[in-house]
């Protein structure tokens, strides 16, 4: 056990923990933030990404010592306010769900993946997203969803292209 | 208890079409439903005795008293006019949490958002046999719209009287009730002040016709979407309570391996709850990290008998069907014509055999449970397609009365018919029974891999007679264990031998989004294919020859169109259809794949889908639905498959067992065929059983090679 300073959507925690724990379980089990979801524990499905200073990272095979002092944000931390995250509505105009167990890796990767590139093209978001999974098989509407998300945050010049 | 008893009766590892014996029913007092609802008006759909028997798949236990009464679903309207309506359907996914209230917003004329469903509570809505089999669009999409049509009109009865009205003339829309005449107007609340009204609905209650449908018939949005993109919505394993331990169960190393001795001292130092109970042993601890520690200390020994393996599974499967059984259960066996002769008349004889292995549903969420005691009460919040089945488990197991259960499913991750039963109830219960706290029990992938059950594996022989010009004469059909679903073909053939035999699994196996209709359709459209190519005949034009019924027809002439069927192709390029009918509704899929011939990988570049269930509820979901299915069914079609050996599972986790993920997803292209006129049925199987044989049909169209087997290509296609 050590006293851990965690970072997580702004707020600062101090926790008692064993610094091997997985930050996904300390998410939802000391810090009741359940949003983040487990699906495999081995980094293969994504459904418990966070980021990590920007960056998309499994939180399931993340320790948690290693990211104290960093900024962690996971999708409860999207939303501003009342206002939605850009790629929040753009899944939900897409309609890109289904049982949406995944809905909450599928959004912060889109995330991450909208901040190291605005405009990603198609093969892009395929590349990027392949970590995670949908088994309810929503991937086109998820690709659609990250399309939309990007013209509805890119500059103004970019978004007049998009109409 | 003893737990002994329960693990040595298999927990009904229920298979194919569950026929299990609904075991409640609810008894009407009005005087109940208010002191619990409030004033108001309920209405309370009640099924006839013949429907229930079929929904329920062989009727209700009776007690001989009472009233002979079965409801499936009931609403209620309060004096603050908020609508909440009951139905112990779940919500898996399919989004029938919207299309549901979509139903009741048509026919009662109030905003959806003022409408609460209350679904699988097994205390708060009426029994229900299980969200499974795509029923709940026939069935309670029905029930639902006829409860809040009746309740639209006993508005207008009560309006008319208070307002002194015209009926015929009175209007209701947006929970009002205006008189065009007098321009006098009056919402729902303010009719129901102080009123205790309750209403059985007639089974001829009129219902709006779909052609004149405003909110049905729609692409609704989602209605709760917003808490699934916040992560705000708490999943069966997100439940929490004060004081909460986090269970974890010993697993034996080998499938029906029995408990030889456990030791379990060093986990009872560590200052954890410890059960040991028969061949359970479980550990509750403040922490999962804690509850995985105390059960790593614990010593245990198992015997187990040897195990077949996929090597020897087909083999196995015909060697021990049940051939002496009784066939007589639903479709286990159809006759007609004479096969025998028609075959040794047909100008070609076919003979093929298909094979279909064992696959897993992994829903993302994993089983999940929450258990609590309030003295011998028990109440678990679980995910499951069969909140009051489990409630029947958990009696069992715990030779409690069933009135001292309550079972609740939060909306769950997922389901694909892999959540029939109850096993993290049971074990969450057992624990929190002996820690007298509450317990959460979460399986991990692993587990949900190994200790679940999968879609049956099958052995599939077809024997068939064609003329020269296309008629097929003779059609003989044995399916070996992977079940009746989908078994009769929907073509036109005077002479068939059609039987399904069962066989005791080597591997825990129940139901699957589609279950056996996926292999059946597999075997049956595949064969359809080499039997058009034996009389040189195009697969589209053969299919037509030998179909006579329309609504079939049309989805496959639209599927065809749409995909442009018969075009040229390149190198590596193969087009491929499957297709037909299934839960009620109408499915045709037309694969393009493209096989590098070098490597053999094997890509699916576009599917179309045409589908047709009547009269379309929600077009935007449905579309979301086949295309969900197409990318399940195209798993299952080119690489899913669970490798076993010796009672254990070899690629149980993710990173082994491989699902389709955004880089397998080809092209999807899906034509609604919107039949107003007809009632509307699921649509959540049926879309998924063209997959498979459209894209075996596309392989063998560039290759030439005719791939009989389920998984396709799990390793490329041999090249050789």
């Amino acid at each position: 056990m050590a006293t851990i300073r965690l970072t997580i959507n702004d707020k600062s925690y101090s926790l008692d923990t064993d610094p091997q724990s997985s930050l996904l379980t300390v998410l939802r089990e000391d810090l009741d933030l359940t949003g983040s979801k487990y699906g495999c524990g081995e980094g293969q499905c994504g459904a418990c990404t966070v980021l990590v200073d920007g960056k998309a990272q499994r939180s399931c095979i993340t320790r948690v010592g290693s990211v104290a002092g960093k900024q962690i944000t996971t999708i409860e931390g999207l939303v501003k306010g009342d206002r939605l995250h850009p790629v929040q509505q753009a899944f939900l105009d897409e309609a890109a769900m289904q049982c949406a167990y995944c809905t909450s890796g599928m959004i912060m990767s889109a995330v991450a993946l909208l901040q190291q590139n605005m405009m990603p093209s198609e093969r892009e978001i395929v590349d990027f997203m392949d970590g995670n999974v949908c088994r309810c098989g929503t991937y086109p509407r998820i690709i659609r969803a990250i399309q939309r998300a990007a013209k509805a945050q890119a500059p103004a010049v970019a978004k007049g292209a998009g109409r | 208890m003893n737990m002994k008893a329960m693990s040595e009766t298999p927990l009904e590892p229920e298979r194919y079409e569950l026929r299990a014996q609904a075991p409640y029913r609810f008894d009407l007092d009005r005087r109940d439903f208010f002191k619990f609802l409030g004033a108001g008006i309920v209405v309370v759909s009640v099924l006839k005795p013949t429907i229930v028997a079929q929904e329920s798949g062989g009727g209700r236990q009776r007690d001989g008293d009472g009233l002979p009464q079965e409801i499936d679903a009931w609403l209620h309207i309060g004096e603050n006019g908020k609508v909440t309506a009951y139905t112990g359907k779940v919500e898996v996914g399919q989004n029938i949490r919207t299309s549901l209230s979509q139903a009741v917003a048509e026919e009662l004329h109030v905003p959806i958002e003022r409408i609460e469903l209350v679904m699988g509570d097994t205390q708060l809505t009426p029994f229900d046999m299980g969200t499974f089999g795509s029923r709940t669009t026939p069935t309670m999409n029905l029930q639902l719209r006829k409860v809040a049509a009746a309740a639209r009109e006993a508005l207008l009865a009560l309006a008319t009287e208070q307002l002194q009205a015209d009926r015929q003339q009175l209007r209701a829309a947006e929970s009002r009730i205006s008189d065009p005449k007098t321009n006098r107007i009056i919402d729902y609340a303010a009719l129901l002040k102080g009123q205790q009204i309750t209403k059985t609905i007639a089974a001829d209650q009129p219902l709006i016709a779909a052609s004149q449908w405003k909110v049905a018939g729609q692409s609704v949005p989602r209605v709760d979407g917003r808490d699934f993109v916040t992560g705000r919505h708490r999943y069966p394993s997100d439940q929490k309570l004060p004081g909460m331990l986090y269970g974890k169960v010993l697993r034996p190393p080998a499938f029906n391996a029995t408990l030889v001795s456990a030791d379990p001292k060093n986990a009872g130092q560590m200052g954890v709850t410890v059960v040991r109970d028969g061949n359970f042993v479980g550990v509750a601890a403040p922490s999962s990290k804690a509850a995985e520690t105390a059960l790593a200390a614990i010593h245990a020994e198992w015997k187990a008998k040897p195990q077949i393996s996929n090597k020897e599974l087909f083999d196995y499967l015909r060697k021990n069907a049940a051939e002496g059984k009784d066939p007589t259960g639903d479709g286990d066996r159809f006759e007609t014509g004479s096969v025998d002769q028609a075959l040794s008349s047909a100008d070609h004889k076919l003979h093929a055999t298909y094979t279909v292995q064992y696959v897993a549903h992994v829903p993302l969420e994993p089983r999940a449970a929450l258990a609590k005691w309030d003295g011998d009460q028990l109440t678990v919040w679980t995910g499951t397609q069969r909140p009051f089945g489990v409630r029947r488990q958990l009696a069992e197991a715990f030779r409690i009365p069933e009135d001292k259960i309550r079972v609740l499913m939060p909306d769950t991750g997922s389901g694909y018919g892999g959540k029939h039963t109850g096993e993290t109830a049971i074990e969450a219960a057992r624990l929190a029974k002996a820690a007298k706290q509450p317990v959460k029990v979460v399986w991990t992938r692993e587990e949900e891999f190994s200790w679940a059950y999968f879609r049956p594996a099958g052995v599939i022989d077809v024997v068939s007679g064609v003329r020269n010009d296309g008629t097929i004469t003779a059609w003989e059909f044995h399916n070996y264990n992977s079940g009746s679903a989908g078994i009769r073909p929907y073509y036109d053939i005077p002479n068939q031998r059609i039987v399904f035999h069962e066989v005791d699994s080597p591997l825990r196996q129940g139901s699957y989004r589609a279950l056996a209709a996926t292999a059946n359709h597999f075997a049956r459209e595949s064969h359809m294919d080499e039997l058009a190519q034996a009389v040189k005949m195009d697969p589209l034009e053969f299919r037509l020859k030998n179909l006579k019924n329309e609504r079939l027809r049309a989805v496959f002439e639209a599927a065809a169109k749409q995909f442009g069927w018969g075009r040229s192709k390149s190198a590596g390029q193969g087009f491929g259809m499957g297709g037909g009918y299934e839960k009620l509704g109408n499915i045709a899929t037309f694969a393009e794949v493209y096989v590098d011939s070098k490597s053999g990988e094997v890509k699916v570049v576009r599917v179309v889908s045409a589908f047709e269930c009547g009269a379309v509820v929600n077009p935007d979901n449905l579309r979301n639905q086949i295309e969900g299915s197409n990318m399940q069914g195209l798993g299952g079609a080119l690489f899913e498959v669970i490798e076993f050996e010796n009672g254990k599972i070899l690629n149980g986790r993710l990173s082994q067992y491989r699902v389709p993920r955004f880089s397998d997803l080809p092209v999807l292209e899906t034509v609604l065929l919107d039949r107003k006129d007809i009632p509307s049925v699921g649509a959540g199987e049926c879309p998924m059983v063209g997959s498979a044989p459209a894209i075996a049909n596309a392989i063998f169209d560039t290759t030439g090679t005719r791939l009989r087997a389920l998984p396709l290509v799990p390793n490329g296609l041999k090249t050789s």
